[in-house]
């Protein structure tokens, strides 16, 4: 594959960034189209657990709020997946089997992406030959950071090889430790020429993981190589979104950047594993019209 | 060629009207003029309407002042010169402005409501921008009032008397505020008159100012149309004339205090070039470019009306641009999710219609994003026109709407010849990831105010105004003052 | 025998040349009935050709190190303190007493070195970093207004002249100076001093004629940025004042002053004839304790 001169990635302007978001930011979002807007958050999640304490039985209740997420209301979708470590693929994809909930993987060394691309490739293949319909990977940021933006760009594509053609990647750049806008700018581009079909902020373990800013300058970038392309790349931003008003935001955001095409969870995701009862509590306080307690709705 | 691949903005996921409600705003059948401390009823007895140009209804009526009116308003001005104001502390000065600068934060949405509903602009803008730099304004100029020995060191600078001040309808508070706050801070006593389309927001002004218990005369607030604004320029006893508006109404009262005593600001219109070089931080430019010329509906004199973008990039750039016209909300000014409000008045739509018009017979290429447009009232879609080049009328001439001329550039010494050659110089943009470029292009861009890499920002610090046929004079920061004061 | 002495033919300085007129008209210029020299009476061409030397001149003028006007302006009154006594006796030929004489060209070299000291420093003076909200480096700074008219003050042949024009050029701007029609010899013969001290072509312009023919060109010509009036005539200052609104020309005025007073050593002098640029620009907020992105 050719390779393209990453160091040309076009420059970001952080502050003109914020004044974007300020705009997106003072939009009203009401009534139905808050409800909406609420419904399809749901169905974006990726639903998540990537603890050293996962169990079995965790996974277990994560897959089961994943198709089940508050079944006094009528309605409501089920989550896009469940997000989980290699070891727990094979459960997941049967607890579940009969739903639309896909079992997405992390892999690559997840989260620091330090090791041997053999160790990177056999962590894929787990993942993947266990039934995974996505795979969420971590670039190698320490090289991306030495310069090997080749490198970088071949890791990603033998990754990309390495699943199948009807699993999805998602590239994780890490931009907690990415440094700059202008960096997260180079690094989008270079996941989405490298054969990515989604670009994810963040791992949850690093802080700042998502934030308006870095999701527009990930959302434009994308937007930049459909231009080039006419590609559809996704984007998840993941990690520190918590709230609904926020994850409305970041809808609106993809709304008025990319269009109405974009906003299904073919083409993007909240990676979260708190955001879904905030926004339950929403959904049911549009319903009832009364504010909501935390402790009716199943944590996991 | 290339196949071109472009966004479809169409979603299901639309966002409903979100108007900010009018309930708490109680506006009065009648507006009297404030003379002396007090609302007084004008002396021919004549009111004239003001309506909201969203839905052309009437709002309420105000006062016509006449020129018995305004003799009055500057002999209260001139007693309150000798008798209070200049008798008065800086300090004491200070605290007064304080005092209007608090109180218009605690009525900011009210203001802010009545600017839209009078103006036409946008609910955002005037609660964000309009309203709380208007207060800023007061706030900043307050601390100035009793630090004058400072600005200007070894000058013992004096007030100049009563300063008579006429202000446009684009910006009716805060333009308000860029007058009076320098000019009484300095130690002035002022006649201001607001605009006729756009009266409303200076009547609440004179509430505050007359709950602030500023001294009688010390600010009085006249309404009118333009011959009220002559009876200020030519009274005799007046001894500053401070203008913002058109070039062509600024030379006419220029003319008219030639061979007098009185010292003028003139603040007048522009053409500002905006560049966008290829190593441009683009989408921010692009979201700058947008900022620069449909921010108040483009009634702006310092608006980035004339766009230059490098060949190299001007394709990506038009399609990021035209992609972004999609995502602009506009009608109702009053829905906070609108972007793009309603053209102030009937007239000022027939001027900008009568642009569009021309540029369409010279040739130029138009695009219009799709939008449907409220019924009743003045709108405007926003415009792009391409295929121009510097002599159509379109680059040339100050158009005051939503209207933007793009051209292409190939070098540096091009678009800086390009971008200078106008009559006017209130402001221009510059758009590049290079340091030593942007100050290349700043230092010899004739323009009084410079964004690079950002545009349409304002700040009570920052000095504002123009070169050339753009006015002279500025408003904002230390300079600013130096407006109001005379020297040893 | 006694020698017959050369006489000096008066001319124009246009461009760093010393055309005549391109009327042919003159002037007698007289003392005590006697005729001095024969000044140029020059036209509204004359005027319009140095409007165009001094247009060309301006960009590169304005952008010479500050350091470099600096030298230049001090090079002048060196050349000026080694040309003293024709001065003197100039001034003494069109009837100013010799010790007044003395006086004069000994502060116009004064004059000179102080508005020299000032180009390196009058910037600093006049700057600001403006401490606005939100996250932007906000700065003024004066700039040059361009092309001004002078119409030099009557009663001051050469300090009143050297003043205007060292205090205009000291920031930036080039200039077309109408000399005094009463007292117009030491404005030629400083001509020859601005020659031959390294100020490029163009940036003084000087002229010789009668004011009343000329000064609604000056105040009127589109190209010229500002125009200075030294005089007290009210209509004078009306008309000056209605015809420059035409492209919105800045207009200053000084009235008959004694240019001995050392008020005229003064900052202001300069600032008058510079525009306030104000610049924006954007300051990242990322890194350091606290912020993120």
């Amino acid at each position: 594959m050719k390779h393209i001169d990453f160091s040309n990635s076009p420059r970001i302007d952080q502050v003109g960034v914020d004044d974007r978001i300020a705009r997106i930011t003072a939009r009203s979002i009401k009534k139905e189209a808050k409800m909406q807007g609420l419904m399809m958050t749901l169905s974006m999640i990726d639903l998540t657990t990537l603890e050293g304490a996962d169990t079995e039985d965790k996974v277990k209740q994560l897959c089961y709020k994943a198709h089940h997420l508050h079944d006094t209301i009528d309605g409501l979708p089920t989550t896009a997946a469940v997000c989980v470590y290699p070891n727990f693929v094979k459960l997941a994809v049967n607890e579940l089997k009969g739903t639309d909930v896909k079992v997405a993987a992390v892999a690559t060394a997840f989260p620091s992406g330090q090791s041997s691309l053999e160790v990177k490739l056999l962590d894929t293949k787990l993942a993947v030959d266990n039934g995974a319909h996505e795979v969420d990977m971590v670039i190698s940021r320490g090289k991306f950071h030495s310069g090997e933006y080749n490198f970088v760009f071949d890791e990603i594509a033998t990754i990309k090889e390495a699943c199948s053609k009807d699993v999805r990647l998602k590239v994780i750049l890490e931009t907690g430790e990415i440094g700059s806008l202008d960096k997260v700018r180079q690094a989008s581009d270079i996941a989405m020429f490298a054969g990515a079909d989604f670009i994810k902020t963040s791992t949850g373990k690093i802080s700042p993981a998502a934030t308006l800013p870095v999701t527009l300058v990930m959302l434009e970038a994308i937007r930049d190589y459909y231009y080039e392309t006419g590609i559809m790349i996704g984007m998840k931003p993941a990690g520190g979104i918590s709230n609904a008003k926020l994850a409305l935001q970041y809808l609106l955001m993809v709304k008025e950047t990319l269009g109405g095409k974009w906003l299904n969870n073919q083409y993007f995701r909240f990676g979260a594993s708190s955001l879904a009862n905030d926004v339950l509590m929403q959904i049911a306080k549009q319903k009832s019209g009364i504010y909501q307690s935390q402790d009716y709705f199943s944590k996991v | 060629m290339k196949k071109k691949h472009t966004i479809d903005f169409s979603s299901d996921w639309n966002l409903v009207p979100a108007p900010e409600s009018t309930a708490t705003i109680k506006l009065k059948e009648k507006y009297d003029l404030y003379i002396n401390g007090k609302f007084v009823a004008p002396k021919s007895g004549v009111y004239f309407d003001t309506i909201n140009p969203a839905n052309e209804e009437v709002l309420c009526q105000v006062a016509r002042a006449n020129a018995e009116d305004i003799d009055f308003a500057v002999k209260s001005a001139r007693k309150a010169f000798n008798t209070t104001w200049s008798k008065l502390s800086g300090k004491e000065r200070g605290k007064y402005m304080y005092r209007i600068a608090r109180i218009i934060q605690e009525r900011a949405r009210e203001f802010a409501i009545v600017e839209s509903l009078d103006g036409g602009k946008p609910i955002r803008e005037s609660r964000d921008i309009d309203i709380p730099l208007a207060a800023a304004h007061f706030f900043y100029y307050a601390g100035w009032a009793d630090k004058l020995a400072y600005a200007f060191p070894n000058r013992k600078p004096k007030a100049l008397g009563v300063a008579g001040q006429i202000i446009p309808w684009n910006f009716p508070l805060l333009m308000a505020a860029w007058k009076i706050a320098p000019a009484i801070a300095a130690g002035n006593t002022v006649v201001i008159k607001s605009s006729k389309s756009t009266p409303l927001t200076l009547h609440l002004l004179a509430e505050v100012i007359h709950e602030a218990g500023l001294p009688a005369g010390v600010v009085n607030i006249i309404s009118g149309n333009g011959e009220t604004g002559s009876f200020i320029v030519e009274h005799p006893d007046v001894d500053k004339i401070a203008f913002t508006g058109s070039t062509e109404i600024g030379k006419v009262i220029m003319k008219a205090i030639t061979g007098t005593h009185k010292k003028a600001s003139m603040e007048l219109g522009g053409k500002a070039a905006n560049i966008i070089f290829e190593d441009a931080p683009l989408d921010q430019a692009v979201e700058g470019i947008v900022n620069g010329i449909f921010f108040n509906q483009g009634h702006v004199c310092c608006a980035g009306s004339r766009l230059y973008v490098q060949e190299s990039v001007f394709d990506k750039v038009l399609q990021k641009l035209k992609d972004r016209l999609q995502s602009l909300t506009i009608g109702d000014p009053l829905d906070k999710n609108t972007d793009i409000g309603a053209i102030n008045s009937k007239d000022q739509l027939k001027d900008i219609n009568k642009y569009i018009e021309i540029g369409l017979q010279e040739g130029a290429h138009i695009y219009q994003p799709d939008c449907k447009l409220p019924s009743k009232g003045f709108w405007c879609k926003p415009t792009l026109f391409t295929n121009v080049s510097q002599s159509n009328r379109i680059t040339q001439e100050e158009i005051f709407g939503p209207v933007l001329a793009i051209q292409t550039f190939r070098t540096i010494d091009e678009v800086i010849e390009k971008a200078n050659n106008s009559p006017y110089g209130l402001s221009a943009g510059v758009w590049t990831d290079k340091g030593s470029k942007i100050f290349n292009m700043t230092t010899k861009l004739k323009a009084g105010v410079i964004w690079a890499n950002t545009f349409n920002k304002f700040d009570p610090a920052s000095p504002f105004g123009g070169y050339k046929e753009s006015g002279f004079g500025r408003e904002g920061g230390v300079h600013g003052l130096a407006e109001y004061l005379k020297f040893d | 025998m006694s020698r017959i002495e050369v006489l000096k033919t008066y001319k124009i300085f246009i461009g760093g040349k010393f055309p005549r007129t391109e009327s042919g008209r003159y002037y007698p210029l007289k003392h005590n009935n006697k005729i001095i020299a024969n000044m140029c009476l020059s036209s509204v061409k004359d005027f319009r050709n140095a409007v165009v030397s001094a247009k060309a001149a301006q960009g590169s003028w304005a952008g010479k190190t500050t350091y470099n006007r600096s030298q230049i302006l001090y090079r002048m009154a060196e050349v000026l303190e080694g040309r003293k006594a024709q001065f003197i006796a100039e001034l003494e030929t069109q009837g100013i007493a010799p010790k007044n004489a003395v006086q004069e060209v000994e502060l116009s070299i004064d004059r000179l070195i102080y508005y020299a000291g000032w180009c390196d420093k009058y910037v600093q003076i006049h700057s600001s970093v403006n401490p606005v909200s939100g996250s932007f480096f906000n700065f003024s700074v004066p700039e040059p207004m361009g092309v001004v008219a002078v119409v030099a003050p009557e009663n001051s042949g050469l300090l009143g002249l050297v003043t205007q024009i060292c205090s205009i050029i000291a920031g930036g701007n080039t200039c077309v100076v109408l000399a005094s029609e009463k007292l117009p010899l030491c404005a030629v013969s400083f001509s020859e001093v601005i020659a031959t001290s390294d100020v490029p072509g163009g940036v003084v312009n000087i002229i010789t004629g009668k004011q009343n023919e000329l000064i609604n060109n000056f105040a009127s010509h589109m190209n010229v940025n500002a125009i200075l009036y030294c005089g007290s005539d009210k209509k004078v200052i009306k008309n000056v004042q209605d015809l420059a609104i035409e492209n919105i020309k800045r207009v200053f005025i000084r009235e008959n002053s004694d240019y001995f007073d050392a008020k005229h050593d003064n900052l202001y002098y300069i600032f008058d004839f510079q525009e306030t640029k104000t610049t924006w620009h954007p300051i990242e907020q990322i890194g350091g304790s606290g912020s993120g992105y």
